[in-house]
C-alpha cells in the first residue's frame, strides 16, 4: 500500500506539512517495500486551485492512502473521485503518523474545510 | 468625467466620499463596483430599479471525446480541471473563464456553457442614477460584472460618474479604474492606512492616472498618511475630520449632504476641487 504524507523537508524525519495544496513536498511511503519517494509539489506556487492539483498529484502516484491534517472539499473531492481514503494525523512527526497508521490508530478526516481561495490559505 | 474612489482597504470611505460626491453634484452617476458587498444602493434607497443576470462562459466536458491528454488540465493556471480515473472533471467556481481549455482542445470534448455569477442593477434616486454591480458568493471573479457597469456607462463622458470602487489593488480594482479621468484616494491616520494608502498609490502611478488624496478621519495629532502624502507630493483634495455626527448618519445609511448644510458644504467644496483638477489634466493632456 502507498501511503501519501504532505511534508516540510524531503527527508523521513521532517514534520508533517500543515498545508495539504500547498506543501512544498510529498511523501510517498510504500509500506510494503518500505520505500520512501520524495516528490515536488507543483502546486505550492499556483494561482489558485492548488488543493485539486496537490491531489491529482496524489492521484498520479498511484496512491491509496493520504495522511493530512486537513484537507479542502475540492481536493477531497478529487480524491473521493479516485477512491483514495483521507486519514487525519495526529503527531508532528510524518515517522509518528505511520506507525500509528500501521498500527491502525489514525481515523478517517471527517472535516473537510471550505477551501481558503485566497484569504489566508496561502 | 468618470472620477474612481478607492482605497488599500475597506472601511476607508471610499462610498461615504462617493456616495455624497454624487449627491453633492445633483445630476450624476453612482456606480458601486464594490460588487462583493456592494452598500451604496443602502444610501440612496434606488427606484424603479432593474436587474440583469450577467453570466460567463465555463468549460463543459464530453468525457466520450476526451481521449485524457491532458493539454487542458496542464493549462489552467487555476487547476479548474482534474483528469481522474479516465475522467475529465471541471471545478466550475474554480475557473475564470479564460476560454483556454476549449480552444485547446484537440478531441474538441470541451464546449462552452453559460454559467450566471451575478447581477446588475439599475435605478435612480432624484437626478442619480445608481448601478449596483453583485457577485453571487462563491464565485471567482467579479471582473465581468465590473466590465458591464463601466461599458455602459463609457459613452457619455459629459456626465458626472463617481466610481465606487472595491478595496485593495487587484484585478477588480484594475478594472474599476481602467477607464477613471481621475482617481480620488481616501486614507485613514493610521500606519496601517498609510500602508494601504501606498498600495494604490503604486496602482494609480502604474496605470498613470491622475489623482489626489482624500484624508478621512483627521485627528488633531500626528497624520502618518497625511505625512505620506506630502514625502511623495500626492495633492490633498480634502481633509474630513474626525466627526462622530458624520459618523452617525452615515452608519443610518443617510447621505450626510442631504442632511446637514455643513457636510453639503465640505462635499460640494471638495467636488469643486476634483472638478478642477480633472479639467487641468484633461487640458494638459490636449
Amino acid at each position: 500500500m502507498k501511503i501519501a504524507i504532505p511534508v516540510d523537508e524531503k527527508v523521513l524525519e521532517s514534520n508533517v506539512c500543515v498545508s495539504f495544496g500547498r506543501t512544498p513536498y510529498f511523501l510517498i511511503y510504500d509500506t510494503e517495500t518500505k520505500e520512501s519517494v520524495f516528490i515536488d509539489n507543483s502546486a505550492a506556487s499556483s494561482a489558485g486551485g492548488a488543493g485539486i492539483k496537490a491531489a491529482q498529484t496524489i492521484v498520479d502516484n498511484k496512491a491509496n492512502v493520504l495522511l493530512t491534517p486537513r484537507c479542502g472539499e475540492n481536493a477531497a473531492d478529487v480524491l473521493k473521485s479516485a477512491d483514495i481514503k483521507i486519514f487525519k494525523t495526529t503527531f508532528a512527526s510524518v515517522k509518528d503518523n505511520i506507525d500509528a497508521f500501521n498500527d491502525g490508530k489514525l481515523s478517517l478526516l471527517d472535516e473537510i474545510h471550505a477551501g481558503f481561495h485566497g484569504h489566508g490559505g496561502n | 468625467m468618470r472620477i474612481a474612489v478607492l482605497s488599500g482597504k475597506g472601511g476607508t470611505g471610499k462610498t461615504l466620499v462617493s456616495v455624497n460626491l454624487a449627491a453633492a453634484a445633483k445630476t450624476s452617476t453612482y456606480i458601486d463596483c464594490d460588487v462583493e458587498e456592494p452598500n451604496g444602493y443602502l444610501f440612496f434607497k434606488p427606484e424603479g430599479v432593474h436587474e440583469e443576470e450577467i453570466s460567463v462562459k465555463i468549460p463543459k466536458v464530453n468525457n466520450k471525446l476526451c481521449d485524457g491528454c491532458r493539454k487542458c488540465v496542464d493549462f489552467c493556471k487555476f487547476n479548474a480541471l482534474a483528469y481522474i480515473k479516465n475522467k475529465l472533471v471541471v471545478f466550475d467556481e474554480v475557473c475564470h473563464s479564460c476560454g483556454g481549455c476549449t480552444m485547446l482542445c484537440p478531441e474538441k470534448a470541451l464546449t462552452e456553457k453559460e454559467n450566471v455569477i451575478g447581477k446588475v442593477q439599475k435605478g435612480t434616486s432624484n437626478q442619480v442614477t445608481i448601478y449596483t454591480g453583485i457577485l453571487n458568493t462563491g464565485e471567482a471573479s467579479g471582473v465581468p460584472i465590473i466590465k458591464k457597469l463601466l461599458a455602459e456607462n463609457n459613452l457619455d463622458t459629459n456626465k458626472k460618474i463617481f466610481i465606487d470602487c472595491p478595496p485593495g489593488s487587484a484585478c477588480i480594482v484594475m478594472e474599476s479604474i481602467k477607464d477613471a479621468d481621475y482617481c480620488v484616494l481616501v486614507a485613514e491616520p493610521t500606519l496601517f492606512g498609510t500602508h494601504n494608502l501606498n498600495m494604490v498609490y503604486e496602482l494609480v502611478k502604474l496605470f498613470n492616472k491622475p489623482f489626489g488624496a482624500v484624508l478621512n478621519k483627521c485627528l488633531e495629532e500626528e497624520n502618518p498618511a497625511e505625512k505620506f502624502c506630502l514625502e511623495k507630493n500626492i495633492k490633498i483634495l480634502s481633509r474630513i475630520p474626525f466627526d462622530t455626527e458624520l459618523g452617525k448618519l452615515n452608519s443610518n445609511a443617510e447621505i450626510a449632504v442631504n442632511k446637514n448644510e455643513k457636510y453639503c458644504d465640505m462635499f460640494s467644496s471638495l467636488l469643486k476641487t476634483v472638478t478642477k483638477e480633472v479639467r487641468h489634466e484633461t487640458n494638459a493632456n490636449s
